[in-house]
């Protein structure tokens, strides 16, 4: 049972790994945005495994801080999808498509 | 002598259990990235976080689990599939960004996954083989804490989602010029 957490350590390292490459490779804003989705979750998996196999002050394992602070990333998280969508739009409707590589009025 | 196999069994089970719901994790996650249909991106994107919303539950998380697939599935990924069909964006063109980035985000990926894999290999938290802790994840302990030890970080997400609810109106409704 001790092992659950760890192995959720490790998948949320590749998760937030694979979420990294999308933003990093793809051009469509959305899909950007999507993985970065990937990537926040990929840090509340790791937040709610450690909590998991803390040892409480009472005695036993699991400290709920985890789930808690993962809570408040979830909060933000949605924020941040509500914002960084209607900056989609406004792009959107700036340049007709939602292509990134569009938007480069601060480079030379 | 019977009832410790039976633990074992059970223990073989949810190990095998979770190693099915992690591998459609990543399956999800992998096809997210590598997908040119927005759309079918976001359907996966839903797949992928209602597996880790299952891993959630394994790791007794339930009560977190239950928000997960309330707020991220159910309002998160519809107000992102909303958009896409607002929009109507069309799948990408072929191509990408080139080859050049995608060498230096894979270099970059790999870096980063054999870091996170080395941090996590040396977490050894000092309560192997304890029991749970009485009520661990349970919707009590969670508004003991929040509204205890965590009352004023939480006021002050609600107002960063009052902020980033009004931000989002004006900067979708205003008109720009260019």
């Amino acid at each position: 049972m001790t092992e659950l957490p760890h192995a959720a350590l490790l998948l949320s390292a590749v998760i937030f790994t694979i979420g990294t490459f999308g933003v990093l490779t793809r051009r469509g804003a959305i899909t950007i945005l999507m993985c970065i989705e990937l990537m926040l979750n990929a840090g509340n998996l790791a937040l709610i495994a450690v909590s998991r196999s803390l040892p409480a002050a009472a005695g036993g394992a699991g400290v709920v801080d985890g789930q808690v602070l993962a809570l408040f990333v979830l909060a933000i998280a949605a924020a941040e999808a509500a914002v960084g969508l209607a900056i989609v739009i406004a792009l959107f409707r700036l340049k007709g498509s939602t292509d990134i590589d569009l938007a480069r009025l601060l480079r030379w | 002598m019977m009832s410790l196999s039976i633990l074992g069994a059970m223990t073989t089970l949810q190990t095998g259990l979770f190693g099915l719901v992690a591998a459609l994790a990543v399956l999800a996650a992998i096809a997210v990235v590598l997908h040119r249909n927005p759309v079918v991106e976001g359907l996966f994107l839903v797949l992928h976080l209602i597996a880790v919303a299952g891993l959630y539950v394994m790791l007794d998380a339930h009560f977190f689990a239950v928000i997960q697939v309330l707020i991220y599935v159910g309002a998160v990924m519809v107000l992102i599939i909303f958009v896409i069909m607002l929009l109507n964006l069309q799948p990408e063109a072929k191509g990408g960004s080139g080859l050049v980035p995608a060498f230096f985000a894979l270099v970059l990926g790999v870096g980063l996954v054999s870091l996170l894999v080395r941090a996590e290999l040396a977490f050894a938290p000092a309560s192997e083989g304890l029991e749970l802790a009485e009520g661990f994840g349970s919707v009590a302990q969670m508004g003991a804490a929040l509204f205890g030890g965590y009352f004023y970080p939480f006021e002050v997400v609600s107002l960063a989602l009052v902020a980033a609810m009004a931000g989002a109106v004006v900067l979708a409704k205003r008109q720009l010029e260019g």
